[in-house]
């Protein structure tokens, strides 16, 4: 070992048992710092969690969503329009999608009814969300009664419910065929709800979504950018929103730790003249009060990074898992894969550790820079 | 007996804790893994069935589509309507409704 290092490893050992003298006042500083790091590192992995699922999921989302207006309101479209938007360059396939929303009184629940542009489901079957099977008690087999606009019962057998694992998009997917969806919603023929337009190369995307608003004035053009950008902004928004609420305890933690920091007590003081008595350069000192902040930041932020991990993934992020993901009657459960940002963490990193060094540091060199029969006779 | 310096001790306990970081990171891997399949039949039901948005919060259409979303959409009752979902006022206005035009 060098004398160097053997020097530092002395200091480090009169700092670690300095620290074990205060025991409460640092356990307590400790815990709080923990927290704190725990809570906004939970914060930023969930929603980057979200965020990614979003992006990866959703990239399959159609890429030109075509829908009429009327008086500001979102209006069916008339099939025949297909005709007029193929006819543009660069657009390969127009079609038409029909889904709408049930209301279900007896579950207090609204789903999304969808019919599978290729079909794939026969007249009078459908296939439900785990989400619709849990609210009706319904299961393979059984019947799914609805009540159609024509007053009329409409009654439509299960013939499978969508897989559990995909709850994060189906929870509420009623699937049905055409003619069902036509007859349920009394749904004029020669209608859809919306046009999803592909288009051969994707760098044109945003040129003939213009295009096509252009020569249908009365639409509007979603692309699947402008969803995708939606849920990123939906799950920063609601972090913001959440790190908006603890911000209050971060501040109450910038506030405690400065004073404790800046505030030094008359025992610590007292030891720092006794130190700068019996020999210690300043230079030690600070060392020493460096050291101390380093041990208690390092261990925070590494504790509340793993509390944080525990927190989402062992407890599913019960501690604020249905702010950030949302609610309703029909209850999605679904697991997020995990997600390790380097880059905010690093963020949260240098938010906290350094300030918190530097908080220490700076009151410390004051003390100690001063003359130690001074600092001894202000007690 | 001899006791162990408190230096040691603090070396001790950090390894611990990147130890843990270690085991969370391979955790991490794994469920990366795991959930590789479940994402990829999700992806696969967007494409098949021409879904837009995720299922968060069903309670009404801006909140089931936000991305479907009519611009007015909080105040669909009337036009002095208040939003009265609790969902809706943690749901900003999708970018394309919010997007600066030329008059």
């Amino acid at each position: 070992m060098t004398p160097a290092i053997a020097r530092y490893r002395n200091i480090l050992d009169f700092t670690l048992r300095a620290m074990l003298r205060r025991r409460g006042k640092n356990l307590l500083l400790l815990t709080l710092f923990t927290l704190v790091i725990a809570v906004f590192a939970s914060i930023l992995l969930f929603t980057q969690a979200l965020r990614r699922e979003a992006v990866l999921i959703l990239k399959e989302a159609p890429e030109i969503l075509i829908q009429r207006m009327v008086a500001g309101r979102h209006d069916l479209i008339p099939t025949g329009l297909a005709v007029r938007i193929e006819s543009i360059p660069g657009v390969r396939t127009v079609a038409p999608r029909l889904w709408g929303y049930y209301f279900d009184p007896s579950a207090n629940a609204t789903y999304t009814l969808v019919v599978p542009p290729a079909g794939g489901i026969a007249e009078g079957k459908t296939r439900i969300g785990v989400g619709v099977g849990r609210s009706r008690k319904a299961f393979r087999g059984s019947t799914l009664s609805m009540r159609g606009y024509d007053g009329q019962e409409h009654s439509l057998e299960i013939e499978a419910l969508l897989p559990e694992e995909s709850e994060l998009v189906s929870s509420d997917l009623v699937i049905i065929s055409e003619p069902d969806f036509r007859s349920l919603f009394s749904f004029p023929a020669g209608y859809a709800t919306d046009l999803a337009v592909t288009v051969a190369n994707p760098q044109e995307i945003a040129m003939v979504a213009r295009k096509i608003t252009e020569l249908l004035p009365d639409t509007r053009a979603i692309t699947r950018t402008d969803i995708i950008t939606t849920y990123q902004s939906l799950f920063d928004w609601r972090s913001g929103v959440m790190a908006l609420i603890f911000a209050s305890a971060l501040i109450s933690f910038a506030v405690f730790a400065w004073d404790r920091a800046t505030g030094l007590s008359a025992e610590e003081r007292r030891e720092t003249g006794i130190l700068k008595a019996i020999g210690w350069e300043t230079s030690d000192i600070l060392v020493m009060k460096f050291s101390e902040g380093a041990i208690i930041a390092l261990v925070s932020f590494l504790g509340g990074c793993i509390l944080a991990w525990v927190h989402l993934y062992f407890f599913w992020g019960s501690l604020f898992g249905v702010f950030l993901k949302g609610w309703s009657s029909l209850y999605p459960y679904f697991r997020l894969a995990p997600v390790i940002d380097i880059y905010q963490l690093s963020v949260l990193f240098t938010l906290t550790v350094p300030p918190y060094i530097a908080a220490i540091l700076i009151p410390s060199w004051r003390a100690a820079s001063m003359d130690p029969d001074t600092v001894m006779r202000e007690q | 007996m001899k006791c162990i310096r408190p230096s040691d001790a603090l070396f001790l306990f950090l390894a611990y804790l990147l130890l843990w970081v270690i085991l969370l990171g391979c955790d991490a891997v794994r469920r990366n893994q795991e959930s590789r399949a479940r994402i990829a039949m999700e992806s696969s039901m967007v494409r098949a069935y021409g879904l837009t948005d995720l299922c968060l919060a069903s309670e009404a259409r801006y909140t089931r589509h936000p991305s479907q979303a009519d611009i007015h959409a909080p105040f669909q009752d009337h036009p002095m309507a208040l939003e009265h979902f609790p969902s809706g006022s943690l749901i900003p206005p999708p970018p394309h409704l919010t997007r600066r035009t030329l008059p």
